[in-house]
């Protein structure tokens, strides 16, 4: 039936439509924009048309581009580690150690309340705890731990992983609490009736089972940190850089071309790097 | 029931830890925001007063923090609005599997994992190449949307999942347009998760600004006139804005979740709407 099949990709696109204005316009034109600027030429006051490489050729022969690089791997592993083990463990306990459905989404809810407040204030709000004469530090000296305050608490790496981890870990429970809501649990009773250990039946069953939902959250975690530029600034007092800051420096000093050099290369990146999980997860079918 | 085991109250402390962690530090400037007038931005309290919230009541000289305000809550509203009806639409659209929609579905999934920076820097470079000017209702709109369709639409996606076909045929069975199944079948079912959608819809676009950033034009939102606070201001005003804005943030949240609870008692209570149909 040609005709009934051309009717419904009529119908499918005329309902679309909306979205796919939105995201024609304000996604795809604009990474086109990008790509084209990234071969233009910049002068202190203008960018001009061109085709040159030199954008590139200067990103890819200059030190710091490889060690932005490298630090936002580091910063998006240690991340990733970290709220991975948070994230799931929360999940887990969530999942299969609270009863009551009442009780499972009460505390899920609690979990995801602070996903929808501000981002910056988040951020801001470690201030008091990690500052020179802040709580963590007035807290040790009292304990005794050390002499001195201790600087690398707040404005350093440590202060900009603790801060992502603060921000993202939701981002993997999510996820993985929902993955873990439809495990069969008979499939976990029949494990118990087969003499395996609680460990074996995490080890052996449930996280088998769970593999989607942690991709989906490594995916989510892994992309939000890889494509930050404000954490790192805002945690780190401007002491550390990632691929992120070295684009919005360059587009301070309206650097545009270079900028969006940067920004090609951070999203090809991106992309390599989402492409490799998705052979691991159909998105689409765990929903 | 059995007793509960060891590991219960192991990953219990460990969830009570974890938010702590979440919590803590917010009700910490909450705290703080209350400082005394000489008090500065770590503890001891140097009494207790409200100071720093008159200072930001009086204070303009920071920038327009009320301004920004208003034009937040502008925005949010139009986001979280077009955010629901695209969604809904998209939502229904997806479910017929129609040709390129699997390009379309990667292009979400893109528009959801792309770096934010791109975004700024991306429609802030089509609007500017155009000769158009950027501003916060026209290109701090489409850039927002960027980042609450994507969760609109897979939150829709997973509804329609779930979706229970029969009903839309049991309506079409009884003679039903496509329009009429759709207004008074499909809709209703969907509705609670709208309540949803429409969260995300507004305190996302309320609290972004990393896509906001470059493309919001002379007149800031307010997340962007907190980022630009951050550099310049060094005393518990900031203490006490981000107290403000997040016991709002909370508010919305609450009246979202009165909203879904109230929907779903008054479900309850009607049950079924039989004899009651349209005639």
């Amino acid at each position: 039936m040609p005709k009934l099949r051309e009717n419904k990709t009529l119908s499918g696109w005329l309902m679309v439509s909306p979205l796919a204005f939105v995201l024609l316009i304000f996604l795809v034109l604009p990474i086109v924009v990008i790509c084209i600027v990234s071969f233009w030429r910049a002068t202190e006051f203008s960018i001009i048309p061109d085709f040159s490489w030199e954008n590139y050729e200067f990103l890819f022969g200059s030190n710091v581009t490889y060690r932005v690089f490298y630090n936002t791997f580091k910063y998006a592993f240690i991340t990733w580690a970290f709220t991975l083990t948070i994230g799931f463990t929360v999940a887990y306990f969530l999942a299969f150690h609270v009863r009551t459905l009442t009780w499972q989404v009460a505390l899920f809810l609690l979990c995801t309340i602070p996903f929808w407040t501000s981002n910056i204030i988040r951020m801001i709000s470690w201030i008091p705890f990690l500052g020179r004469n802040g709580i963590a530090n007035s807290t040790l000296i009292s304990w005794g731990v050390i002499d001195e305050p201790v600087e690398w608490l707040l404005f350093s790496d440590f202060a900009v992983i603790l801060a992502f981890v603060h921000l993202y870990t939701l981002f993997m429970v999510v996820p993985i609490f929902n993955t873990m809501m439809r495990i069969d649990k008979s499939l976990v009773e029949a494990a118990r009736d087969a003499g395996a250990s609680g460990a074996q039946i995490l080890w052996n069953v449930i996280i088998p089972l769970t593999k989607p939902g942690i991709m989906i959250g490594t995916i989510f975690v892994v992309t939000l940190v890889m494509g930050d530029f404000v954490t790192v600034r805002l945690m780190s007092g401007s002491q550390s850089a990632n691929v992120g800051r070295l684009i919005s420096n360059d587009i301070a000093l309206l650097q545009y071309p270079s900028a969006s050099a940067t920004a090609v290369v951070l999203l090809v990146t991106v992309l390599i790097v989402i492409g490799m999980m998705l052979r691991f997860v159909d998105i689409r079918k765990e929903l | 029931m059995e007793p509960r085991s060891k590991s219960f109250y192991i990953l219990g402390a460990f969830f009570t830890l974890f938010v702590l962690f979440l919590y803590a530090p917010t009700i910490t400037i909450a705290i703080l925001s209350f400082q005394g007038e000489g008090g500065g931005l770590t503890f001891p309290m140097r009494g207790v007063s409200t100071y720093w919230f008159r200072d930001l009541f009086e204070q303009q000289a920071v920038g327009d923090i009320w301004g920004s305000f208003r034009r937040s809550i502008g925005l949010g509203l139009m986001v979280m609005i077009t955010t629901v009806v695209v969604s809904v639409m998209g939502g229904l659209a997806f479910r017929k599997r129609f040709a390129g929609s699997t390009v379309l579905f990667y292009l979400i999934i893109t528009s959801l994992v792309i770096p934010s920076i791109l975004v700024s820097l991306g429609v802030g470079l089509l609007f500017s190449q155009s000769g158009l000017d950027v501003h916060w209702s026209t290109s701090g709109f489409g850039a927002q949307l960027t980042w609450t369709l994507p969760f609109g639409l897979l939150i829709m996606f997973a509804v329609f999942n779930r979706f229970d076909k029969s009903y839309e045929e049991a309506a079409r069975d009884l003679g039903a347009s496509p329009w009429q199944t759709l207004r008074h079948v499909v809709l209703p079912i969907i509705a609670p998760s709208l309540i949803g959608v429409a969260l995300f819809g507004f305190t996302l676009s309320y609290d972004e600004f990393a896509r906001t950033l470059m493309v919001a034009g002379s007149y800031n939102t307010l997340p962007l006139e907190i980022y630009g606070m951050t550099t310049n201001v060094t005393s518990p005003v900031l203490y006490a804005l981000g107290t403000l804005t997040t016991a709002f943030s909370l508010a919305i949240i609450a009246l979202f979740l009165a909203i879904a609870v109230l929907s779903n008692r008054r479900k309850a209570r009607a049950g079924s709407d039989a004899g009651k149909g349209m005639i």
